[in-house]
């Protein structure tokens, strides 16, 4: 905040290259409660006809928004808490059991985080076709759990990195089994780790669009992404404003999520991902 | 309790560090581990505490072979390097962990803790994280931890290291008081001499995975087995001038000095003075010119260097009126000289 003269100028260009970025969120905000004359920008008379979708049906053929919610939410906490759990246990094995092929297998991480999962997303569909999972919540939690897992594995193995070995040493020494020097003595020491892992594999799973519209086009499993895709798709009445406030609402909880959480997203920085 | 490691060999692959080694330390008795970096003291050390597997041998705890018998159930305790305090628990949990480990009741560990707080002197800062303790209290927590189970052995991975000059001179005292005080068998490792020298029963000196000389510290400081035992301990270090055994003992181009008793060889040998032993005290006999001159304050360490070559090293009280490029003619102390083979043997 202390302004030295040298900063202002980066400070401008910044401000230049932001500003349509702010303009799109401020007028975001200000379309879903209000109705503008059409082209004009000036926005009109406060109107919140726009977020009827929260309390009735926009259509017959839809399902309401709080089941929609409710998917949504089940889809991202329940791919976060797998992500974690599995990434907490193989992170840990990766970092220090000495097992046969362990540079193959961090070789083979690293590809697969950089692989496009679009080109699977065939061989994904016959799968859970021939494992009755296609059009299922649960199916499309296990494949976007496997998509985030090698980034998931990669960062608590860098947080594992960082614990000092001795600590689990002494752990040994002072009579405890590996197991409870794990859970105990180590955990806690990962734990800015396991936050951040947890938060952005809610995110991600929060935003995820292709794998449910590819994988669950039925109405039952739908998430606030495709939910929204569906309406503008419906060109019968393309209504803009109403798809911004659907807009509006299905960011909210990322942002709260972002200012609550702030601290300990940018752990994952702090922490560290060593090879 | 007795320690025995009988014929231990450990190899990483197939390297093998240390080779079919012995070693006894007796009940109540702290035993240096003392060697260059890389002779394998950490090696031995984790052989001991379990950590390591040996690859061959076999440890006794007093009568109990616990070669194969898991860290977590040889009664040992370890104080590490870096002290591996846990950072998220305070002290008090820290140095309670291995009672808590074993079940025991809450009051019981609480006052456990307490004895062994005020056996380091720690009993007012038992609240505190790691982080929030100096190096000398950490290690006066690890050392309270790796001591409340009662165990049979203590090892100690050079304890001192990471601490400043004073410090390490007050642990120094405080880490040998602790052990005299509760008896318990103690094993130090260490690559300073003077740690080793000042806190230790006796000295295992080590290279390459071997035990080269095993003794107690005036011991080994005055009769060395060879030329590398004689290098590494005293601090200044010792000076060696190589020299021929005649008649007498021929230095350099010009110089003699007369034989000491019950030298036998003949030929090429190398000669070890420590500075104590020359200087203007022990009379006169070898010229030189000062080159150096080092004050140390009670002390200054001067470097001769004779006529027709070869250097030497006193140590003088401070005010002897020495200056560097002085010419000197100063004595050696005929018994303390030590002879070696050129192949570093004791002769
Ligand atoms: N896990 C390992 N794998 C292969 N070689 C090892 C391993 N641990 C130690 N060594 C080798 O064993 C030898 C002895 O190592 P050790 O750690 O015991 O030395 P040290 O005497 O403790 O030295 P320092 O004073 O530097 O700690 C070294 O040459 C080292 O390279
Ligand atoms: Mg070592």
């Amino acid at each position: 905040m202390t302004g030295t003269p040298r900063i202002w100028p980066l400070v401008l260009i910044l401000a230049i290259f932001s500003t349509p970025l702010v303009i799109m969120y401020l007028y975001q905000i200000i379309d879903s409660v209000a109705s503008p004359d059409p082209g004009s920008l000036i926005p009109g008379e406060l109107d919140l006809s726009n977020w009827r979708f929260l309390w009735e049906r926009i259509d017959s053929g839809r399902p309401t928004i709080w089941q929609v919610t409710f998917n949504t939410f089940l889809f991202a906490s329940t791919t976060a808490f797998l992500v974690t759990l599995l990434s907490t246990t193989a992170g840990y094995a990766l970092s220090r059991l000495n097992m046969p092929g362990r540079p193959y297998f961090l070789g083979g991480l690293i590809i697969l985080h950089a692989f496009p999962t679009i080109t699977l997303i065939i061989a994904i569909f016959i799968i859970l076709q021939a494992l009755g999972l296609f059009d299922t919540l649960l199916g499309i939690i296990l494949v976007k759990a496997a998509l985030e897992l090698p980034f998931g594995v990669w960062i608590m193995k860098g947080f594992y990195d960082t614990v000092p070995w001795e600590i689990e040493m002494a752990g040994v020494q002072d009579g405890a089994s590996r197991f409870r020097v794990w859970w105990e003595l180590v955990m806690p020491q990962v734990k800015p780790g396991l936050a951040a892992l947890l938060i952005i594999s809610f995110l991600s799973g929060w935003s995820e669009f292709v794998l449910p519209l590819v994988l669950a086009p039925g109405s039952s499993t739908q998430v606030l992404s495709t939910f929204m895709n569906a309406v503008i798709q419906d060109d019968a009445t393309a209504d803009f404003g109403l798809f911004k406030a659907i807009g509006m609402y299905y960011s909210i909880p990322v942002i709260v999520i972002y200012l609550i959480f702030q601290k300990q997203l940018m752990n994952i920085y702090g922490g560290g991902t060593k090879g | 309790m007795e320690l025995r490691l009988e014929k231990f060999t450990k190899a990483f692959g197939p390297v093998t560090v240390i080779q079919d080694m012995d070693l006894t330390v007796g009940s109540g008795e702290m035993m240096a581990l003392l060697g260059p970096s890389g002779c394998g003291k950490s090696t031995t050390l984790f052989a001991i505490c379990g950590i390591h597997k040996m690859t061959g041998g076999r440890l006794y705890f007093g009568d109990r072979d616990v070669t194969s018998v898991p860290a977590q159930q040889r009664s040992v305790g370890v104080v590490f390097q870096n002290y591996a305090l846990y950072p998220h628990m305070t002290a008090e949990q820290n140095i309670g962990f291995p009672l808590k480990v074993m079940r025991q009741p809450k009051a019981e560990i609480a006052k456990e803790v307490q004895r062994l707080a005020d056996l380091v002197q720690i009993g007012d800062l038992l609240d505190r994280r790691p982080a929030q303790l100096s190096g000398g209290q950490q290690q006066r927590v690890a050392l309270a931890r790796a001591m409340i189970r009662k165990p049979d052995v203590l090892l100690l991975d050079e304890p001192l290291a990471n601490l400043d000059a004073k410090l390490r001179l007050e642990m120094r005292a405080e880490i040998r008081r602790i052990q005299r005080e509760t008896g318990i068998t103690a094993i130090l490792v260490t690559h300073d001499q003077v740690e080793a020298m000042s806190m230790c029963d006796r000295i295992a000196l080590m290279r390459d995975g071997k035990i080269v000389q095993l003794d107690t510290p005036e011991r080994m400081y005055a009769d060395p087995a060879s030329q590398f035992v004689a290098g590494f301990l005293g601090n200044p270090p010792i000076s060696f001038l190589p020299a021929r055994a005649g008649e007498q003992l021929a230095i350099g181009q010009s110089q003699v000095l007369p034989r000491p008793a019950g030298l036998e060889v003949q030929g090429d040998i190398v000669l070890g003075i420590r500075p104590e032993h020359f200087g203007p005290q022990h009379g006169q006999g070898l010229h030189g010119e000062v080159i150096f001159v080092e004050p140390q304050g009670r002390e200054e360490l001067v470097d001769v260097q004779l006529d027709g070559g070869g250097i030497l090293r006193a140590i003088l009280p401070t005010g002897d009126p020495v200056k560097l490029g002085d010419r000197v003619n100063w004595g050696v102390s005929g018994g303390n000289i030590l002879a070696f083979s050129t192949e570093g043997v004791r002769l």
